[in-house]
């Protein structure tokens, strides 16, 4: 529907406008800029200066804080950060920069396994075949637990239970291995959650209309609710992803894995400072940065494509 | 209806070589092999059918017969229950007590396979529930393809016979949310056809419509009525009706008050409470 109003406005000129006492034209500009954000000239140079000043102040803290240049010695000392990150071997320094490619390797095989896992997961829950009826009740436990211990507690209790338990095959692995299975572990449980928020999110008649063609329970989820269901849940599942490639450094508490944050703790133990591990936080925000935007993208054009839709799709 | 064949033959060769609505051949197999199915007179019959959501009491007792190639519209006001009658067809409901059989078949009993029964009955609804993350063709072929084993190229090949057949070629690549209301439905249609359904239920289809789009729907639905097609309509749309229609059944609070011919049920109705809707009716100017 075309807006008609507007073209009929046009009919009433200026000086009839004037002449029925309403403000000339411009006379609200000065409230209208400053309502958008970083609009306008003025909110441009407010926040400039507001923006200069807060900076200002943080740096300040760290200058002339009491205990500033000790801080900037530990955590920010360029020499050692350099050391840090390339590794020098004659001074038994592990490389932190080689370490996070360990720390990738993990969250690539981790976010694989933990897409899969969770959406079996997620499906389980979802089927309403009695015969199922145990896997379900496995299913739902399995979440409620894994959500409810926290992932280092679950780290410690592969990494050092596993061994214990002398099974050929599963006891033999190494660290790596166990830290993979207890990301995996602790992880798919929340993913489990975000992919059955999508599948709850597609409308029941989506599945009246796939089961009227005769589709079975299972293949109206497989090709009418997955679909739908998992492209609504990339955005969180992505900002799941995000907190999975930091919690990759948890690995570290096992000791042998010599990833990321591995690398700093022993680094600052040889060097007596902390500068590694300011190495290794930047690494990580390197990473996870970059994912962020990519996501709040993704979002940003779901919103706009709901938009766009929002009157054809009822 | 005297001749003995009651298989819902639609004769292909009306809808043109390709554009097969209902899978004749199949039919026939199984009257041939004296299958129950199909030894029966009537498409549809409901049986005392009841049906509740919690206390609510919805259908209370549904006697109806439908032969093959009849049209039959449901008129009524809204919460008569005239969808969950055609739910209930299509078994997307189960009912609370009586029975529904098609061609003969007690598709209520213990052990029927539903999923076997919906095959041959197509649906539409009135919010056209299409697809959204598919194509119009893969809409129309998820169903040949997925349900009854058609080759996808096979499939494709037909589904466009049938978008040729109904003015929607053009749209085959495009996703139902460039469509226009009119458009989205006439694609539902065509998704339910192909499927051959011997049966199609029509549950309001033009409701969520803008007025000029109606007519575009009740061509195609004119189409198959003269085509053949067994089909169950529930409508608003009275003078499309009183057009259509073999015989007009009335509901009111879950039973069905009064059935007959369009121009008997229309012009001069028995029941009171038929009267008193048909005069709201036109008095809104929809008669």
């Amino acid at each position: 529907m075309p807006v008609r109003g507007s073209r009929e406005g046009a009919y009433l000129d200026e000086q009839t406008l004037l002449a029925a006492g309403a403000p000339p034209p411009g006379s609200f500009e000065g409230n209208g800029r400053g309502s958008h954000l970083l609009g306008g000239q003025r909110a441009a140079a407010v926040s400039t200066v507001s923006t200069v000043v807060f900076i200002g102040a943080v740096i300040a803290l760290f200058v002339f804080a009491p205990g500033a240049a000790a801080v900037r010695h530990t955590f920010f000392n360029p020499q050692q950060m350099k050391q840090a990150f390339l590794g020098d071997p004659s001074k038994g320094l592990y490389s932190v920069g080689k370490g996070l490619i360990l720390n990738i390797e993990m969250f690539l095989i981790a976010e694989v396994l933990i897409l899969f896992c969770a959406l079996v997961i997620a499906v389980l829950r979802q089927l309403r075949n009695p015969v199922l009826f145990p896997f379900r009740m496995l299913a739902v436990v399995y979440t409620d637990v894994f959500r409810g211990v926290p992932l280092i507690i679950v780290i410690y209790g592969i990494g050092f239970g596993a061994p214990a338990l002398y099974i050929r095959g599963i006891s033999t692995q190494s660290d790596f291995v166990y830290g993979i299975a207890a990301l995996v572990l602790s992880y798919s449980a929340y993913v489990a959650e975000v992919y059955r928020a999508g599948i709850n999110s597609v409308h029941q008649s989506q599945v009246a209309a796939a089961r009227s063609l005769g589709l079975s329970q299972w293949k109206s989820l497989r090709f009418v609710v997955l679909p739908q269901a998992v492209r609504t849940v990339i955005p969180p599942l992505l900002n799941d992803f995000i907190s999975l490639q930091k919690d990759t450094a948890l690995v570290s508490t096992l000791g042998a894995v010599i990833e990321a944050n591995r690398a700093a703790q022993i680094d600052s133990s040889t060097l007596f400072v902390y500068s590694s591990y300011t190495v290794a936080a930047l690494l990580f925000l390197c990473l996870t940065i970059p994912l962020a935007r990519f996501t709040d993208r993704l979002i940003a054009r779901d919103v706009s494509r709901r938009l766009a839709g929002g009157r054809a799709v009822r | 209806m005297s001749e003995p064949d009651v298989t819902p033959d639609l004769g292909g060769a009306q809808l043109g070589d390709t554009a097969q609505l209902v899978d004749a051949a199949k039919l026939d197999d199984g009257a041939q092999n004296g299958d129950p199915a199909f030894a029966s007179q009537e498409a549809v019959r409901l049986e005392d059918v009841h049906k509740s959501f919690g206390d609510l009491e919805v259908l209370r007792g549904i006697d109806l017969s439908v032969a093959p190639h009849q049209v039959i519209c449901l008129i009524g006001a809204s919460g008569s229950g005239k969808s969950t009658l055609l739910r209930c067809v299509n078994l997307l409901e189960s009912v609370n007590r009586g029975r529904i059989l098609l061609w003969g078949q007690d598709v209520t009993a213990p052990g029927v396979d539903e999923n076997a029964v919906r095959r041959h009955i197509g649906i539409v609804f009135q919010s056209f529930n299409l697809f959204p993350h598919m194509t119009v063709l893969r809409n129309i072929t998820l169903g040949p393809t997925r349900v009854l084993g058609v080759p996808r190229d096979e499939a494709e090949e037909a589904g466009r016979a049938l978008l040729v057949r109904f003015g929607l070629s053009e749209k085959q690549d495009d996703y139902p949310d460039r469509l226009s209301g009119g458009q989205q439905q006439r694609v539902a249609i065509v998704r339910a056809l192909a499927m051959q359904p011997g049966i199609m239920l029509l549950d309001e289809v033009t409701s969520a419509l803008d007025p000029e789009l109606v007519s575009e729907v009740l061509g195609v639905i004119r189409e198959l009525a003269a085509a053949g097609m067994t089909m169950l309509i529930a409508t608003h749309e009275m003078g499309f009706a009183r057009d259509i229609a073999d015989r007009v059944c009335f509901l009111d609070e879950g039973v069905i008050l009064e059935q007959g011919p369009p121009g008997q049920v229309f012009t001069a109705p028995g029941n009171s409470r038929t009267q008193q809707f048909l005069r709201r009716i036109v008095d809104a100017g929809r008669l």
